[in-house]
């Protein structure tokens, strides 16, 4: 393959898990303050600041990739929402605390596997990142497969709440797991995972941890796609309205 | 100001950086924390490579500040900060002296061989920085900053931070 078009891959890549961790960074920062207990809100605070700081790490590299003269910054701040390559699971509401929670350890269990494979991955630099954000993410998911489990068996109310976020967040998951052109491609030649294999282990984890939360699995959801491709939920346009607004009304505004 | 730079040897510039310390922590440098990878120099240029603890780490464009700024007083008008990701830090780096001086500050140092790499394990025991008791447990996996957990004494009651293994 040409560099340009293995270069142009790497781009598109990148631009996928730097928006996932930022959107999703963004998300969880909202909450600092707001925790219903204080370990909780700075594991949260901590949480959103591993994501923003990896953040940097991927849209940099985008940047650079793209070789257009742009920085981290502006592919947070000046792109529209079609621009963006999340999935739309990070950009569901943050809800009450179970639904923040149950997002997170849904897309806890996939980025620490698909970290983990991409510390092979054939392009160094994506692998230098993996290699660093893969023990954050370690942490992270440790976190949240307890927390799942702490309140999935805690109360009667823990437990409806719990539920009640798998069931709402459940057509998301698919999606991540389902590869398009872009993701093959990059199977391919080796810079990222097959996703399939991805989905088995993510699967086979995720699966463990619910049951033994006694939650149950919605069965014959429909997946829902969308947000690699650019098409993103209602909630989204809001969600960059807060994010990019100081930077759209006073261009280049730092510290 | 160059020859007072060139006169500052790679030996010069190690015990340099020894007193700079981490802006968190300040009882450690950055030396002890294990985050300065790499000193060279080409002519008058001075490079130190540095790579970050946690991606987050608001530290990390603070102690790239206070690095420059140190050799600056020392007379090294050119000085480069490299940022270098892989491989990635571990605290395995964090020298002996450091550990000591963490305990001492009332950081429980990292218990090594229980890195986060196999997660869903059960966490370390951590002894009491202060009284030195087995007897602590867990409260929470984040603490004051990224690179630390809480935890509590159950013998003399105190909480505390544990610096954790990374």
């Amino acid at each position: 393959m040409p560099k340009a078009a293995k270069d142009n891959l790497a781009m598109e890549f990148s631009l996928r898990m730097g928006d996932n961790c930022l959107i999703l960074g963004q998300q969880v920062a909202a909450w600092c303050g707001h925790a219903p207990v204080l370990e909780e809100d700075i594991a949260l605070a901590n949480t959103a600041l591993d994501l923003i700081g990896q953040t940097k790490f991927w849209l940099g590299l985008a940047a650079e990739l793209e070789g257009e003269g742009r920085s981290a910054d502006d592919l947070a701040f000046l792109r529209d929402v079609r621009a963006f390559r999340n999935g739309l699971l990070v950009e569901q509401p943050n809800g009450d605390f179970g639904q923040t929670l149950m997002r997170q350890f849904l897309f806890d269990a996939w980025h620490y596997l698909v970290l983990t494979a991409l510390l092979s991955s054939t392009e160094k630099r994506i692998a230098e990142i993996a290699e660093k954000a893969v023990k954050e993410v370690t942490y992270h998911l440790e976190r949240s497969s307890d927390l799942v489990i702490r309140l999935g068996d805690g109360s009667a109310e823990s437990h409806a709440r719990m539920q009640t976020a798998l069931d709402d967040l459940w057509r998301f998951t698919g999606e991540l797991m389902t590869p398009d052109s872009v993701d093959e491609a990059l199977a391919e030649i080796g810079v990222a995972p097959d996703l399939g294999r991805i989905e088995k282990q993510w699967a086979e984890h995720v699966r463990a941890v619910l049951q033994e939360a006694t939650l149950t699995i919605p069965e014959g959801a429909y997946m829902q796609q969308g947000g690699k491709a650019g098409l993103h939920s209602e909630a989204f346009g809001h969600l960059l309205a807060d994010m990019q607004f100081l930077q759209r009304a006073y261009p280049g505004a730092t510290w | 100001m160059h020859a007072v730079s060139e006169q500052l040897t790679i030996d010069e510039i190690w015990s340099l950086l020894e007193s700079v310390p981490d802006p968190e922590i300040p009882v450690i440098s950055v030396v002890d924390l294990g985050i300065v990878r790499d000193v060279s120099r080409k002519g008058d240029e001075v490079t130190v490579t540095v790579t970050p603890t946690y991606s987050g780490c608001p530290a990390t464009a603070v102690i790239a500040m206070e690095i420059e700024e140190a050799l600056r007083r020392k007379g090294a008008d050119r000085v480069r900060i490299e940022m270098q990701l892989s491989p990635a830090w571990t605290t395995q780096w964090i020298t002996k002296q450091g550990r000591e001086k963490l305990r001492a500050y009332g950081i429980a140092p990292p218990v090594e061989g229980a890195p986060c790499a196999g997660a869903l394990k059960a966490p370390p025991v951590v002894a009491c920085p202060r009284c030195a008791s087995d007897n602590t447990e867990r409260v929470s996996q984040f603490g004051s900053t990224p690179c630390k957990a809480h935890y509590r004494c159950k013998d003399c009651l105190e909480p505390f931070d544990y610096f954790k293994s990374f």
